[in-house]
């Protein structure tokens, strides 16, 4: 398969030899960041190969705590959401007596709800009706009471799609172009997303020293240095934060709620951590219920898109690619385009849409599934909270690394010091500098996490950032490799 | 362009939202205040608005609402509506492949791999499965491209069902069904301004996924047309002739064809093939093979034959030469398992540069659904004659595909003896597009009350008879034919009372009209 040599003679646009030369994709593709996670994971690859074939190393497998991916890191899934999704798919176990009676009866009444008796079968295009009303009825359970209309909520696989609310916000025919303001650090699917479809990225940053805090006077700011750039049309917020962990408080939301009012913005709340909150004095609260207890007239008119996954809370099931939408505020006549929009790719993985039904509707007290799952749920939230009170501890302990208190979300994304020679290293081979620090991390401990260039940072700071949702055996694991690593590093290059 | 007044899946008010009493259409925007909104129908992005897509349309849509007033007890000409409107072979009630489903199984509660109620075939690939992901869970993110050994399972399949030629794991994407994964590649190729913006060449009928995802993007849609009287075949002249065309106002690059077809069911011959893949390498254009329905080939003298393979065939002057991409998908063919999500794409001699941007492009959804990657494993890996499982599986195999061939025949005798109705031969995929003689009357009755033709037919259709079918405009037709796209997917009693009915309104219609 290797292109034919062809000698090139001038000709017409359209008889150019080669087709999809870089110059002719899609300038937003090409535009869009490539990932430093593509540099690992070419390494990564090579020393899963090495190891494979028996080369020595000073470790015989590789962590990755890059993603924020539970069972990756040695999380069990939930008993009682995998036995209703095998009874699901496979119907004889909801007539045997291999599995718990309220798990057939779950298995049952879903079945019943697809075409067919199926999982193979499409759904409606927003998802199976029953379960967009188990979600509405979850939300307003959170929310204390605040109404959920189930014709607002839209199934998609995963949040990122739900991003597709940015495609219809973003106007890439529009002069000057469509901006959104997006916190720095943050996870940067994002901003690949926004990048892609045209849009220009407007960062604002949170206060490290504050402990990530999200500071409104530097929102202004950051509305301010649009100008003349682009125009901004939506804010995005992640609560609680990726990376940062930091969980935001009543007050700050309300902050940036009159913000987006005042400077008309849509609000984009991606609360898919919600559920991973341990800081000693936080609370998740939804941006929704913040909205709605703030009353009119910004109850009725800010208009605001909430996220949350299948793909976290205590179930962590990201590879079966569900979450959901929740729009309010919206203009009737643009809900009927996204709907149209949503309908194109016909429906989310219906494994999924089931799973968010368990997830937001789980086995009470009673029922023969109960204290399984309790035990279970229970012990993945002790061992969370466990793991981000033990990684902040020995990070802090190390010199040149310093991390803020972490409150919430699946990550520690701790400051490292990178002395001036390692630095110089780094621009020789080519490397941001923290990529660098993570490939040698990578190499020489077998741990892959993520450099804080991924993420965003403030100029002249380096990071890292790993997953602290694993198992308590994989994140001693992985502390002990970092404290070793570094403590050799700083030896190396002070 | 069509004008389709989009209605609400209920009928219910939204009780949240206060904007209930300005219910703004999109004709009505210029001048009306837009009460503040930050997300309006007049600054949102233009291109979704103009997108459509007919098979989750109007006529679904109202057909959804009543099924819900049958439940509440209203009384109507029939007792259920039959759905013959979107390709989901379970939801008419095709049975799932047992053997799948028990590795699915497993694979989603691995305590069950313990059972003898699992055959050993079947628990091994399960644990192979298993072995390939992440913390040995289904629930783990996989990269991006897709499971490494279930690409590699791909690539073995398709160099079998080629004859040989090889297949690079590395130029395969698993993607989140098919349309994932042809959008992808759109959104990778559009680009430029005015007289240079993309033209993307695709059939007319075509699925309206193609019309949309072009709207949506921006590009400009280049139709050729298949010819109807000659059993929707394709020929060269037309395609010809529409790029010419094209190429007064656009920058034509990319070519899709769906193969077996869909809205219309015909499997390419050969010499069809190799004339588009010639004419692809002339006029240096992108090609995009759907062949979701490979396994869907029901008419006699009638072969799938992959785009890659004859490409190959052709020597190396083409196969080193044309660029592509070939699409399949777990939702068609014998397996019908739509709600997986699971599909892949074979891209082939794509420059590596452009291959890099491929893959960042797709990293940004992070990966498809990783049951669905499972289920194509399956499909490409299914249980060899040496296995426990093969006899069970070869069984219903070979039940699901001859009861569909057995129904694109009944499909195609029975609409032909209706008069006002022509079926070309159903030769593959799993629907009819018949055309259907509208009086002048009716006609003139639908634009009076601004809707197209063959809508109001089908809205009509489905009031008096309850049957749910999808109007030919929405998948495109030569000016002043009309049509419909049925599925061939009911149970075939069930089809034998659809194709009935519609019979019988047919000839009611003509009457009524005439």
């Amino acid at each position: 398969l290797t292109s034919h040599p062809e000698a090139i003679i001038v000709l017409p646009r359209h008889k150019i030899m080669k087709m999809s030369v870089l110059q002719e994709i899609n300038p937003n593709v090409r535009n869009m960041k490539p990932l430093e996670y593509s540099i690992l994971a070419g390494r990564l690859s090579q020393i899963k190969e090495e190891l494979r074939q028996g080369v020595k190393k000073p470790y015989q497998e590789v962590l990755d705590v890059y993603m924020g991916d539970p069972h990756k890191g040695g999380v069990k899934p939930l008993s009682f959401v995998r036995q209703v999704l095998a009874a699901c798919l496979y119907p004889q176990l909801v007539n045997s007596s291999k599995l718990p009676a309220d798990v057939r009866q779950r298995a049952q009444r879903l079945l019943g709800r697809c075409d067919g008796g199926s999982v193979g079968s499409y759904t409606a295009t927003r998802g199976i009706p029953e379960t967009l009303i188990r979600v509405s009825e979850f939300i307003t359970r959170r929310d204390g009471g605040v109404p959920s209309n189930p014709e607002n909520i839209f199934l998609s696989p995963g949040s990122q799609w739900s991003l597709s609310i940015l495609h219809v916000l973003l106007n890439p025919e529009s002069s000057p172009r469509n901006g959104v303001l997006s916190p720095v650090p943050c996870h940067n699917t994002t901003t690949m997303s926004v990048t892609g479809l045209g849009a220009v990225v407007v960062p604002y940053y949170l206060s490290e020293e504050q402990g990530w805090e999200l500071q409104v006077e530097e929102l202004h700011r950051a509305m301010e240095s649009a100008k003349g750039v682009c125009n901004p049309i939506a804010l995005y917020i992640v609560n609680p934060g990726n990376p940062d962990g930091h969980v935001q408080s009543r007050k700050s939301m309300q902050e940036v709620i009159r913000f987006v009012s005042e400077r008309k913005l849509f609000l984009l709340a991606d609360e898919v951590y919600q559920d991973y909150v341990f800081g000693e004095n936080s609370e998740f609260v939804s941006y929704k219920r913040v909205l709605s207890e703030m009353g009119p007239p910004l109850s009725d008119t800010v208009e605001l898109a909430s996220f949350h996954s299948a793909s976290k809370g205590w179930m962590g099931e990201c590879g079966l690619r569900t979450g959901y939408m929740e729009l309010v505020n919206l203009d009737p006549a643009v809900m009927k385009h996204i709907f149209t929009m949503f309908s194109t790719d016909t429906c989310a993985p219906v494994l999924g849409q089931i799973a968010l039904d368990l997830m937001l509707n789980p086995p009470q007290p009673g029922e023969p599934s109960y204290p399984l799952y309790h035990m279970e749920t229970q012990n993945i939230k002790n061992t969370l909270a466990g793991n981000g009170k033990r990684a902040v501890e020995v990070v802090n302990s190390l010199p040149g690394l310093c991390c803020q208190p972490l409150e919430g979300g699946a990550f520690a994304f701790p400051k490292v010091y990178l002395p001036p020679s390692f630095i110089q290293k780094a621009k020789e081979a080519g490397l941001e500098p923290d990529t660098f620090y993570c490939s040698r991390l990578l190499d020489e401990a077998g741990l892959l996490v993520g450099p804080g260039t991924e993420y965003g940072q403030k100029e002249g700071t380096y990071h890292i950032r790993f997953c602290i949702l694993t198992s308590a055996e994989i994140m001693e694991e992985v502390l002990t490799r970092l404290t070793c690593f570094h403590k050799q590093f700083m030896k190396d290059f002070s | 362009m069509f004008q389709i007044s989009v209605q609400r899946v209920t009928a219910a008010e939204n009780n949240n939202n206060n904007n209930n009493k300005n219910n703004m259409s999109h004709q009505a925007a210029n001048g009306v205040p837009c009460r503040g909104k930050v997300l309006t129908v007049d600054n949102m992005n233009p291109r979704v608005k103009k997108v459509e897509y007919a098979v989750r349309g109007p006529v679904v849509q109202r057909a959804v609402q009543i099924e819900k007033e049958l439940r509440e007890g209203v009384k109507k000409p029939f007792t259920e509506v039959i759905k013959a409107n979107i390709g989901d072979a379970h939801a008419m009630g095709q049975k799932p492949i047992t053997f799948f489903r028990q590795v699915l199984a497993m694979c989603s509660y691995p305590e069950l791999l313990k059972d003898n109620m699992f055959p050993e075939d079947a628990k091994q690939r399960a644990r192979r499965i298993l072995e390939a992901c992440g913390g040995h869970s289904i629930g783990a993110y996989s990269a991006s491209q897709g499971i490494e050994c279930i690409r590699q399972d791909v690539a073995r399949y398709i160099e079998k069902r080629d004859g040989g030629i090889a297949s690079n794991p590395d130029n395969i994407y698993l993607s989140t069904g098919a349309s994932d994964a042809i959008v992808t590649i759109l959104k990778l190729l559009v680009r430029g301004e005015g007289c240079d913006r993309t033209g993307v060449m695709i059939s007319i009928p075509q699925y309206p996924l193609y019309s949309a995802a072009i709207t949506d993007l921006g590009a400009v849609q280049v139709h050729y047309y298949l010819d109807e009287a000659n059993c929707w075949s394709l020929d060269v002249a037309e395609l010809r002739r529409a790029l010419n065309a094209a190429r007064q106002h656009c920058n034509p690059r990319v070519l899709c064809i769906i193969n077996p077809g869909n809205p219309t069911g015909q499997v390419q011959s050969r010499q069809c093939i190799e004339d588009v893949i010639r004419f692809v390498k002339e006029e240096h254009l992108f090609l995009m093979a759907d062949e979701v329905y490979q396994d869907n080939v029901y008419a006699e003298g009638c072969k799938f034959q992959s785009f890659k393979k004859v490409l190959f065939e052709m020597g190396p002057e083409y196969s080193s030469t044309v660029e592509m991409a070939s699409f399949h998908s777990t939702s068609k063919c014998y397996m019908g398992e739509c709600g997986f999500r699971g599909g892949y794409m074979e891209v082939i001699n794509m420059d590596p540069e452009v291959k890099a941007q491929l893959t960042k492009l797709v990293s940004v959804r992070l990966c498809p659904p990783v049951s669905g990657q499972a289920l194509m494993d399956l499909v490409v890996n299914p249980p060899q004659p040496d296995e426990p499982s093969y006899t069970t599986f070869m069984k219903e195999r070979t039940a699901v595909l001859a009861e569909l061939a057995e129904k694109a025949r009944l499909t195609e005798q029975i609409l032909n003896t209706v008069p006002g109705i022509t079926c070309n031969p159903v030769q593959g995929a799993m629907y009819s597009f018949p055309r259907i003689t509208l009086p002048q009357k009716a006609i003139d009755k639908a634009k009076e009350a601004g809707h197209i033709p063959d809508m109001f037919y089908c809205m009509k259709l489905l009031e008096e008879e309850g049957i749910c079918l999808v109007p030919g405009s929405g998948f495109g037709q030569r000016e002043g034919t009309f049509h419909f796209r049925m599925t061939i997917l009911p149970p075939t009693e069930k089809l034998k009372v659809l194709l009935q009915r519609l019979r019988d309104f047919h000839q009611r219609f003509t009457q009524e009209f005439s």
